[in-house]
């Protein structure tokens, strides 16, 4: 019910995000997912990819320092107040979204949010209770 | 081997005892035969009569490089003129050079520290002592080539430079052992790859390095490439020229200062106070029994710490650490001491953090700015913003605490920190001074 991300440490310098894509698209890896959190200084690139392992190390390979999450993906239906239900289910309980993106399938229906909870075990039992569909890695990597 | 059993492994409270004798008289000598000197501790309030225990030699004045410029060239000199045999000067980087000047008696206690050296280093009789340290004014070259004589080496006193030449007489004459600078030994492991001869086909066994400061990657390297063991010696013409202290082949790490002979002591170069045993502060030497050119206090301005752990090898004599740094590295912001090793133990005392930093300094108006770039390894990289956020505000903090000064950290990438021979450009100080 997880899914795994790759993130990886960016300073704020001109052309370092196409670094990592034309670095990831050389070596055949597919990015399903990105987004980008940055500060003045530095920025995380968060990544999902349909191979992990070959991605990681690529990128260690070309210098970049990389790291490796689970997070959470949910399917969100593409009408009003979809991402309001899931919130609104966290909110009464004590687990914190650390951040959250999100992206759109091929097929344009459903929106895919991934989360970063910090408890991630508590947050998969809250959202399964509540009849939050949690989709698997495989799923994800495959879209 | 030990060539002085007798004398490096007296107990340490003999050995004080022993320090102590040879310090008042050192003292009492100086006192009456170098005005200089007696005004400096006259100004100080210190007559010799008031040295009564080790401890008391804090209350000596300093020495620096600039009281031996004052006194260019024989001020210092400590004996009538006749009874000095030998005058070593080494090279000032500007102006005038030190200059120093040898005994009889110094030139014996000499061959004597270097035979304790060589021998230290695993040398011995039979031995063919390949000395390419520089013959001439510079004290290498005839301070290692009396040393070797004394322990009973053949010495081949080829001095430095033509390489090719040297590379030929270690093949032809079975040179065992190596003495030159660690640059130098780089240099010879070049010109071999070059001639295309096999270090592992000549007989060098050892060497011993020193003249300059060199690093353990570098130690590693000469090992490898030269296929002998590299031993870390160390001196300085003011004190005595080579001779002051050596590794034992036995531990290689840190080096035997030379404890009947010189009294070391570590202070911070900032207050000048004396260190605790084992704290990183400016090396300071006092010699004991030298005549023509004793020095007191001498302010090396090389970074060390002494190691009071007993050695496998049986000297009892304290180490010190190999030099990590020079006083001249220190920056002053804001009117505060810093030193780039100071950034470096907060940075490694942070779980993961590794010490690859660089210290920019810049002058806004009349505000010194300083900036701290970490670069980020994978032990502290996260995900989340607000961890690599809250660790440089720890690095700040710490900084803060341990310095006194603010400054921001900057967290960058892997290798963005210049490296040259690898070895980092630590500090950038962009300030118009
Ligand atoms: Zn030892």
């Amino acid at each position: 019910m997880k899914v795994e991300q790759i993130s990886v440490f960016l300073e704020n310098k001109s052309g370092r995000l196409a670094d990592v894509t034309n670095i990831l698209a050389a070596a055949g890896i597919n990015i399903r997912a990105l987004a980008l959190a940055d500060t003045t200084d530095f920025g995380i690139l968060r990544l999902i990819v349909n191979d992990n392992e070959k991605a990681k190390s690529v990128l260690k390979e070309n210098g970049f320092t990389v790291g490796k999450t689970e997070v959470i993906a949910v399917e969100v239906s593409d009408r009003p107040g979809g991402l309001a239900a899931i919130l609104n289910v966290m909110r009464d309980t004590a687990i914190n979204v650390e951040y959250m993106y999100a992206f759109i399938q091929k097929s344009g229906e459903n929106a895919i949010i991934i989360f970063r909870f910090d408890e991630l075990e508590k947050a998969i039992e809250v959202l399964r209770s509540a009849g939050i569909r949690i989709l698997s890695g495989e799923e994800i990597y495959s879209i | 081997m030990i060539w002085n059993e007798e004398f490096e492994t007296l107990p340490r409270e003999a050995l004080e005892a022993l320090q102590l004798k040879r310090l008042q008289h050192q003292i009492e000598r100086v006192y009456a035969a170098v005005p200089y000197y007696r005004n400096k501790m006259e100004e100080q309030g210190v007559r010799p009569s008031d040295i009564k225990t080790l401890r008391d030699i804090s209350r000596l004045p300093f020495t620096t490089k600039e009281d031996l410029r004052i006194n260019y060239p024989f001020g210092l000199f400590a004996v009538p003129f006749e009874q000095v045999v030998r005058i070593h000067a080494s090279s000032g980087t500007t102006g005038k050079p030190t200059v120093v000047g040898y005994t009889k008696r110094d030139i014996d206690s000499w061959a004597e520290l270097m035979a304790r050296t060589l021998s230290a280093g695993g040398a011995h009789q039979g031995d063919v002592v390949h000395n390419a340290y520089g013959y001439g004014l510079f004290t290498g070259g005839l301070g290692a080539h009396y040393g070797a004589e004394r322990l009973g080496a053949a010495v081949i006193p080829i001095s430095g430079g033509n390489s090719k030449r040297q590379i030929m007489i270690m093949q032809d004459f079975g040179s065992t052992v190596l003495m030159c600078t660690p640059s130098y030994a780089l240099n010879l492991a070049d010109v071999m790859k070059e001639m295309q001869v096999e270090p592992s086909s000549l007989k060098l066994r050892v060497g011993l390095f020193g003249a300059e400061p060199w690093s353990e990657n570098m130690r590693e390297e000469i090992q490898k490439r030269l296929n002998l063991k590299a031993i870390d010696i160390f001196g300085l013409s003011e004190v005595m020229g080579p001779g002051v202290a050596s590794e034992c082949i036995e531990e290689q790490h840190g080096l035997h200062i030379f404890e009947d002979y010189f009294i070391p002591e570590i202070v911070d170069p900032k207050t000048m106070e004396p260190m605790p045993l084992g704290e990183l502060g400016e090396l300071v030497f006092t010699t004991l029994t030298k005549e023509a050119f004793p020095v007191i206090r001498y302010r090396t301005k090389d970074l060390s710490r002494l190691i009071a752990k007993p050695c496998s090898c049986g000297r009892t004599f304290y180490r010190m650490e190999r030099i990590t740094g020079r006083t001249d590295d220190m920056l002053i912001i804001r009117g505060v001491n810093v030193f780039p090793s100071q950034i470096e133990h907060v940075l490694m005392s942070i779980e993961g953090v590794e010490p690859h930093y660089q210290i920019i300094v810049d002058r806004q108006g009349s505000l010194d700015i300083v900036e701290v770039q970490v670069e980020v390894s994978e032990n502290i990289f996260s995900d989340e913003v607000k961890v690599l956020e809250k660790l440089g505000k720890r690095i700040e903090h710490e900084i803060k605490d341990l310095l006194g000064i603010s400054c921001r950290v900057k967290l960058v990438e892997p290798k963005t920190i210049q490296r040259s021979e690898g070895k980092a450009q630590r500090v950038i100080d962009k300030r118009k001074l």
